[in-house]
């Protein structure tokens, strides 16, 4: 089994965020970037269906070569080889054209990315791939058990899960349940370093969506404390101040 | 040039993120000087079709049929591409759900259109220019994104935009729309909905419980009052790490984000990861015997004690008010 794995180079998860440029820009000044903890999770499962030589797993990371740790990194994890398109991400729809064109001169019987990146939180990309490759694609996936013609995959739905089967190929994001994100070895970080990282250039595509601004979540006023012993002045103040219950 | 609503049902009938969705789509119709139609697919009466009228709906196109009555992600996108292709929408409305977060992006390819995903307020339209702002960075920021095609496809986050009652009502019309063989390769084997819980991401009230709460035979007492409010249950992700709560109450960066009118926070410190899952919620109460809890920083209402000791006494004091009331 041939499996694509789509890995996103996103700020680390404890960072706080800051804007430039009278807040057009995320200032990236002090901040680590890591793969994206979604990403790590498809990975991971990837590995595990392929595991004792019954696949390959790329990566794939549209990127310049600011990115290159990140890869390396799901490299070491165990990703066969990787290809990193390089060209700074504008949107998801740039993201997932200059995949899909990749995919349509190499073909994968499975396409996973995460459920979403943890910056723009778009979700789009599995979608997005699904659509321009004319194939079936779920957008959060919490299992996924692979069997030879199709897989079977557990949807969360509001309230409850969905089980589909799919037959390959098709494009899922994998979230949290998928499989345990794999801490990369001595040996995976050694062997990293000789493994494939092709380097692509982008195709040119139109785009329809840019950032304009930013802004951060207005601060919340003091905390109103509430003595333990006196619950029921808590539940009149959610009432009667905060009218939430 | 209308605009066009996917009304997603659940089982039959519409959730109130519909609703919000209908009234968020009506706004901006009414912004546009233009129509508002909504499409339902799947076997939904005619009844319920009609109350999108009363949110703002001019219009209800109806696709019924055993083929399409469960969700199948890329037949229902070509369905709604058709709706929207044969209404001449030039915006296209959905719930930022689980559903529409996988159908949005599948529409904005068939359309050529740009996506704005996870927005939190009506657009901006000013001089050609089009604006909408939208969750970033796990919910700790907002980005305000400028969508430049034709057709501009939004999706809308659950209790994002007040549901606004009108005195409207709207035509229902079934609707034909052609979706391939090849759009239903993924089926369907089986549904499971559990009936009596309430919905995490579309929650008004979520009682959230973390490791303060020591085990998973504590839970009782965050369901009990979950249960009485009527909130949905989550839990932090040391707490679903450890098995004690499934991955899919994991609220947090990581996890689910989560934009509740009340967020009840117990035996949660509030790492940073998890704080920004949970900042859209409008009032934020926590609960945790560290008073140097960090989640006492961002909270509106807080109580500093032991969750054995407070727990039971605020389910006593809800229950009383509900007796009350």
């Amino acid at each position: 089994m041939k499996i694509l794995v789509c890995v996103s180079n996103v700020p680390d998860t404890t960072t706080k965020i800051t804007f430039t440029d009278n807040n057009t820009q995320f200032n990236t000044n002090g901040v680590q970037f890591i793969l994206n903890p979604y990403d790590e999770i498809a990975l991971a499962r990837a590995i595990e269906l392929t595991d004792g030589g019954k696949g390959t797993v790329t990566v794939i990371n549209v990127g310049d070569a600011t990115t290159d740790a990140t890869i390396r990194k799901a490299l070491a994890i165990g990703a066969t080889d990787a290809v990193r398109v390089n060209a700074k991400p504008h949107d998801a729809w740039y993201v997932a054209y200059q995949i899909a064109q990749y995919v349509k001169a190499n073909h994968f019987d499975l396409i996973l990315t995460g459920r979403e990146s943890i910056d723009y939180n778009g979700s789009k990309v599995a979608g997005m791939l699904g659509e321009l490759l004319d194939l079936p694609s779920v957008s959060i996936i919490k299992k996924l058990d692979a069997g030879d013609s199709d897989a079977t995959v557990e949807r969360e739905i509001e309230g409850g899960k969905e089980v589909l089967t799919i037959p390959y190929p098709f494009v899922a994001g994998a979230a949290e349940g998928v499989a345990e994100p794999k801490i990369p070895n001595m040996r995976g970080i050694m062997a990293a370093r000789t493994k494939p990282l092709t380097v692509v250039e982008p195709v040119e595509v139109k785009t329809f969506s840019e950032i304009v601004s930013y802004e951060t979540p207005a601060p919340r006023g003091q905390v109103k404390l509430v003595a333990a012993a006196e619950t029921a002045k808590l539940v009149e103040l959610l009432h009667n101040e905060a009218r939430v219950i | 040039m209308s605009v066009l609503i996917y009304a997603e049902n659940a089982g039959g009938t519409f959730k109130k993120s519909v609703f919000e969705a209908v009234s968020y789509a009506r706004a901006i119709a009414d912004q546009n000087n233009t129509t508002l139609t909504a499409v339902s697919i799947g076997n939904v009466d005619a009844a319920e079709l009609a109350t999108l009228g009363k949110y703002g709906a001019n219009k209800v196109l109806n696709v019924s049929g055993n083929k399409l009555k469960d969700f199948v992600n890329q037949a229902y996108a070509s369905v709604i591409a058709e709706a929207a292709k044969s209404e001449g929408s030039a915006i296209v409305v959905l719930s930022n759900t689980f559903s529409g977060r996988g159908l949005a992006p599948r529409i904005g390819v068939k359309l050529e259109a740009g996506v704005a995903d996870g927005v939190v307020a009506l657009p901006v339209q000013d001089g050609g220019s089009f604006k909408v702002k939208k969750t970033a960075f796990s919910g700790k920021a907002f980005a305000t994104v400028e969508l430049t095609s034709a057709i501009k496809v939004l999706s809308l986050v659950p209790n994002s935009y007040k549901v606004v009652e009108t005195d409207g009502t709207a035509e229902v019309v079934d609707f034909k729309a052609e979706a391939k063989d090849s759009d239903f390769k993924a089926m369907i084997k089986d549904i499971v909905r559990a009936s009596d819980k309430v919905s995490l991401p579309d929650a008004e009230i979520v009682v959230s419980g973390g490791r303060g709460m020591k085990g998973p035979e504590n839970w009782g007492l965050i369901e009990e009052l979950a249960s009485l409010l009527g909130a949905a249950t989550a839990c932090s992700k040391p707490v679903s790490d450890a098995g004690w709560r499934p991955h899919s109450e994991h609220v947090g960066q990581t996890g689910i984000a989560v934009s509740p009118n009340l967020y009840i926070a117990v035996g949660i410190s509030g790492a940073i990861q998890h704080l920004a899952g949970v900042s859209s919620s409008k009032v934020i109460v926590v609960i945790n015997k560290d008073p140097e809890a960090p989640f006492f920083k961002v909270a509106d209402y807080g109580i500093v004690g032991d969750a054995f000791e407070v727990l039971p006494q605020l389910i006593a004091a809800v229950k009383q008010y509900k007796a009350s009331a």
